[in-house]
């Protein structure tokens, strides 16, 4: 067995975060609140998040599920980048600054971090994100690893949406797809046991589709499932241009 | 004056994750289907799952549901109900392709069928060397499986109600007998009361691995769905046996797939011994779950344990190449290097045993419908997947037959709530049915002690880490038990700050916190009960499994109002296990 790495005593600090809160039963407006949480270098931002709701104040609103990156619940802007909370340890950041919280851009918001998701999910929902075949095998379809591997990536995605709300086409446009729903219509173009690509490239060389993307990269940076989106976003404008997967 | 809405439909699911959508699919079809979630479908814990399903389709090396079916019972300690387990069996090659016909991509075989790879006790031939039967796609596959019964949800335009907390269930007498009437919800987003009136209500609801500190379970699973059953004065079964998982990143808990052992991952002592060598011979470190864990809390209590407190020992994938790595297992190597810092190609990885699973649940019989004692049905009830009891898993659950479960009883569970609601009538609801849930929260909103219920919530998994997990005793179970007493005397005194209509998360997590209260109490109480060991189930001053005396499900009751005296208002009950084929042996591997 090779060397074992020593797991040493865990530092622990204090670190300031500033949130931005808002509860419109209180207030129209949001405002940034100060809070200062002692913290463990093994801990996540979601860790600050839980401290702050159950020691300070209760009523700090947030999503939350999994805690470890794989349910897409709890997308937020960490000092302006769009991170789940749970998979960006606080030791990863820069600890003796403020860390700033917010939600995520371009959905609106209902109370604090939580955001109406509703939008985004339209989206998905009108690329047809389900595999359209009309056989009817008897037994599993056939798909060589070779055709598999051509949409591995973009299954991955979890419908956090920190992709499409980092975009600024999707800021300045809501009604434009976004990475999120080109990502899903990905999957199904370049599966080879789906009949209906067609239709999905279709929706996609709309106005609002693939062509407002200005490749900005930022929806690649902010996956936390490391999906290269605006790969995918670029292989179903070929797609178009070409007229068949 | 809370805002209440009304809802009628045929069938009614409560649970977006593989179990509630599975059952969805089948129902929505054929009869008027809502299905009502606290979280939207695709953050469902099915997601979490990585390792694969079971199912002997044969693909790569000779296998048969028949070795299947004896492999589910002899991993369950022969405590698994025989007829359940040959219909899990059985129906597993037809869920698996249903499955791959609704789109889900599964890793393939150079002839391009559905790959299979080995997983902890599935044998071929009756227990002669491990066999591929797991089903997979990457170390992700019940992220697929949630995705792609959700996509085909979107595609029959099956009806949700997303963020709505099932908080009650009314049930109402019907030509003499009690049936279920309407589920009470609670609207995250508005803080309104809708009533959801069904002819078949289906609960799959999940687990409640929140009990415990160290779990692989999500913040949401808090048991809420077989709370209700509970507080109905409904029975749950073999509550004791809880699984632990043997690979969760150790201090944190987070699941590494079993897949990475069936992959060729050694478990090692910080001596680098491989353990499980002298624990399971045969099959080394792909025996059954709780043996493998059992096995590294004992490294650790006899000192062999690593890292500075020589808390964890260590999974080790060193020897294999980072591409197959890469291919293979993704997303659990990457939770190394995110959570820990260890980089899996040349640092094995620190793993400790977390709270994973609840083999027990609801009582149901083969069809899902949910009992109400050993053997009678409660017309329009069902329940499937972990929440229920079917009982396929018996006293330990082998990997890769969870996400077969709620494919399998699912299924049946949509198809049986439909044959049922065709004929049924709706039954009458009964005046003030939000009458119990308006009380709960008002309870909750108007309690002004100074209590914590974060606080609470930790002292209650703190015992249940300390005395309740893969050793247990007479003493410790008598200790978790006072605890949770005191717990609920303390719970009476408890205050929120979120006075708010909307997304009161402060408000549930208090409403969850009843929940746990009342699910550790009973998971501790059969526990105690239990005087044996048993698959998951580990009595130190009870070393052997007793048949003589055990060889039957725990059937807890609720009967009354707890006392403050440990046990009251808790009646225990025995059920036999259903045998066929196989006559309860000595478990060796």
């Amino acid at each position: 067995m090779s060397e074992v790495k020593e797991i040493a005593e865990i530092p622990s600090f204090t670190v300031t975060l500033s949130i931005r809160r808002f509860d419109p039963e209180k207030s129209e407006e949001a405002s940034w609140e100060e809070f200062q949480v002692e913290m463990h270098s093994t801990d996540r931002v979601l860790d600050a998040l839980h401290k702050i709701k159950w020691e300070q104040d209760g009523s700090l609103t947030f999503r939350r599920s999994c805690a470890h990156g794989v349910c897409g619940s709890d997308a937020v802007r960490i000092n302006g980048r769009n991170r789940l909370a749970c998979k960006t340890l606080i030791k990863d950041l820069d600890i003796n600054s403020t860390i700033t919280v917010e939600p995520i851009k371009g959905l609106p918001v209902e109370k604090d971090l939580v955001v109406d998701m509703n939008p985004f999910y339209q989206a998905y929902k009108d690329i047809n994100p389900f595999l359209l075949a009309n056989d009817k095998p008897e037994k599993e379809r056939l798909q060589s690893p070779e055709d598999r591997a051509r949409y591995d990536d973009t299954t991955k995605c979890i419908l956090c949406a920190a992709c499409t709300t980092s975009c600024p086409v999707f800021w300045t446009d809501g009604q434009y797809f976004g990475p999120a729903a080109i990502v899903n219509a990905h999957r199904f173009i370049f599966d080879s046991r789906d009949e209906q690509a067609d239709l999905r490239l279709d929706i996609l060389n709309d106005k609002e589709g693939v062509w407002r993307c200005r490749t900005t990269f930022n929806c690649t940076e902010a996956c936390p499932r490391g999906i290269e989106v605006t790969k995918a976003i670029a292989e179903v404008k070929q797609a178009i241009l070409r007229g068949k997967p | 004056m809370t805002k209440v809405h009304h809802h009628e439909f045929d069938v009614v699911i409560v649970g977006a994750g593989g179990a509630g959508m599975r059952a969805a699919i089948e129902a929505g079809p054929h009869a008027k289907t809502a299905v009502i979630s606290k979280l939207f479908p695709t953050r469902s814990h099915t997601g979490a799952a990585q390792g694969g399903m079971a199912a002997a389709l044969a693909n790569v090396e000779e296998d048969s549901w028949e070795w299947h079916t004896f492999d589910t019972v002899k991993g369950g300690d022969y405590l698994v109900d025989q007829d359940a387990a040959e219909i899990l069996a059985k129906e597993s090659v037809q869920a698996v392709i249903d499955l791959e016909n609704m789109g889900l991509p599964f890793n393939r075989t150079p002839d391009g069928k559905i790959d299979q790879r080995r997983f902890g006790g599935h044998t071929r031939d009756h227990g002669k060397a491990p066999v591929r039967r797991s089903c997979y796609a990457a170390d992700r596959t019940g992220h697929m499986i949630l995705q792609t019964l959700y996509q085909t949800c979107v595609k029959l335009g099956i009806e949700f109600f997303n963020e709505f907390y099932v908080l009650d269930m009314v049930m109402t007498e019907v030509d003499g007998q009690e049936v279920p009437a309407a589920v009470v919800a609670y609207d995250l987003a508005t803080g309104e009361l809708h009533i959801v009136r069904g002819k078949s209500i289906v609960y799959a609801t999940g687990g409640f691995g929140k009990i415990f500190k160290t779990t692989s379970n999500a913040h949401t699973l808090t048991g809420d769905g077989i709370g209700i059953i509970w507080r109905k004065g409904l029975p749950l079964e073999d509550m004791e046996f809880y699984q632990f998982h043997p690979t969760g990143l150790a201090g944190l808990g987070i699941l590494l797939s079993e897949a990475a052992r069936g992959e060729g991952g050694i478990l090692r002592n910080a001596q680098g011994e491989r353990f499980m060598e002298r624990y399971a011979p045969t099959i080394k470190d792909l025996a059954p779950r709780d043996m493998v864990a059992r096995a590294m809390a004992n490294e650790v209590r006899e000192g062999r344990g690593g890292g500075p407190n020589k808390d964890y020992v260590f999974l080790d994938l060193t020897h294999l190449e980072p591409a197959v790595i890469d291919a293979k297992l993704p997303d659990i190597t990457e939770f190394a290097r995110t959570y820990l810092g260890v980089e899996p190609y040349t640092e094995p990885v620190p793993v400790f045993p977390t709270a994973h699973y609840a083999m027990g649940g609801i009582p149901t019989n083969i069809k899902a419908e949910v009992l109400s004692d050993n053997d009678t049905v409660i017309p329009g009830l069902y329940a499937a997947g972990e929440c229920a009891c079917v009982s396929v898993h018996g006293a330990n659950r082998l990997g890769t037959n969870s996400l077969l479960d709620i494919n399998v009883f699912g299924k049946r569970a949509g198809i049986y709530a439909v044959e049922y609601a065709k004929t049924a009538t709706l039954p009458p609801l009964p005046e003030n049915a939000e009458a119990d849930v308006v009380k709960l929260l008002e309870q909750v909103r108007s309690s002004t002690g100074d209590e914590k219920v974060a606080v609470l919530r930790r002292e209650l998994q703190d015992t249940m880490d300390a005395n309740a997990q893969v050793y247990r005793t007479e003493e410790s179970l008598n200790e978790a038990l006072n605890k949770i007493t005191e717990l609920r005397e303390r719970y009476k005194n408890i205050s929120i700050q979120d006075y708010g209509q909307r997304f009161n998360t402060d408000l549930l997590e208090a409403v969850e916190l009843g929940f746990l209260l009342d699910l550790a109490e009973v998971l501790a109480y059969a526990s105690r009960e239990r005087r044996e060991s048993r698959g998951g189930h580990f009595r130190e001053d009870y070393l052997d499994r007793n048949d003589d005396k055990f060889m039957m499900h725990s059937m807890l009751y609720k009967e009354g109002e707890p006392t403050g005296e440990i046990g009251a208002g808790i009646r225990v009950g025995w059920k036999p296990v259903v045998i066929t084929n196989y006559q309860p042996m000595e478990r060796k591997y």
